[in-house]
């Protein structure tokens, strides 16, 4: 098990990775999918069998595409290639190196984390549905009106208003 | 031994990776892509506290993550639909050129 998690971490932090650090943003995202699969892959071994596939819909499926559809909208022809990164990245890259020493330091000096994997829940799809349908029905229709509001939205600001009838 | 302490370490390796993406690159779109992997990150430590938690048959984790991946893909498609719009106004992703508030 410890070995499958290793071989899945390293897989996931080598598509982030790449992701973060390619210079064409077309092969920064088919990295990206890579990273997202591997993350997908981690519920599935910590027994989220329904958020790993659920992952894997919305990042590998629809975020995916749709960042690969607006990289395309937005390419200039131009033969100037810009540089990828910006102007302060030594700035950047130390700060998030200095997150993320702070994070392990965190994590390390824990005791409490070293608590070994509880017996396997039997978490069913019936079930999730169930909370969703009894527990959680308010959050739920929050969620639906907030994804409702948020496409009409996305649609409206990326409309084109230079070509409309006057 | 997997122990909560790996997965946890991984996800803040995630969330540096997605920090210093956002920080360092110049196109919009893939600064954008560096906040999705910090939720990510933020999804992983919410699967994997629910799973070495003292009662994971609350489901409590689980329907934490799957409302925060739903709120990350609306804010995707709102987060790109913006980019566009930007970019029709301005005619470049290029956040060290977009310096200017007024049009």
């Amino acid at each position: 098990m410890t070995v499958a998690f290793f071989i899945l971490a390293l897989l996931t932090v080598a598509g982030t990775a790449a992701a973060m650090g390619l210079r064409n943003a077309v092969h920064c995202v088919l990295a990206l999918t890579l990273g997202f699969a591997g993350v997908a892959a981690i519920y599935l071994q910590l027994d989220a069998q329904f958020v790993g596939l659920t992952q894997i819909m919305v990042y590998v499926g629809a975020v995916a595409i749709l960042a690969v559809f607006a990289i395309m909208m937005t390419h200039s022809p131009g033969p100037a290639k810009p540089a990828a990164y910006s102007s302060y990245w030594i700035l950047g890259g130390l700060v998030a190196a200095a997150v993320f020493a702070v994070l392990a330091w965190a994590i390390h000096s824990d005791s409490a984390s070293l608590q070994p994997l509880p017996v396997q829940p039997e978490v069913t799809v019936q079930q999730i549905g169930d909370a969703l349908m009894h527990h959680f029905v308010l959050p739920l229709e929050i969620m639906g009106l907030l994804l409702t509001a948020a496409l009409i939205g996305a649609v409206v600001i990326a409309m084109d208003r230079s070509e409309e009838p006057k | 031994m997997n122990s909560l302490q790996n997965y946890l370490l991984l996800s803040s390796l995630l969330f540096a990776i997605g920090l210093a993406g956002a920080l360092t690159r110049r196109n919009a779109i893939l600064v954008l892509i560096g906040i999705e992997l910090m939720l990510n990150a933020a999804n992983l430590n919410f699967i994997a506290f629910w799973r070495f938690g003292l009662n994971p048959s609350a489901l409590t984790g689980v329907m934490f993550a799957i409302f925060s991946i739903s709120v990350a893909a609306a804010e995707a498609a709102v987060g790109l639909a913006i980019i566009l719009a930007a970019y029709r106004h301005s005619k470049t992703t290029d956040l060290d050129q977009m310096n200017s508030l007024k049009g």
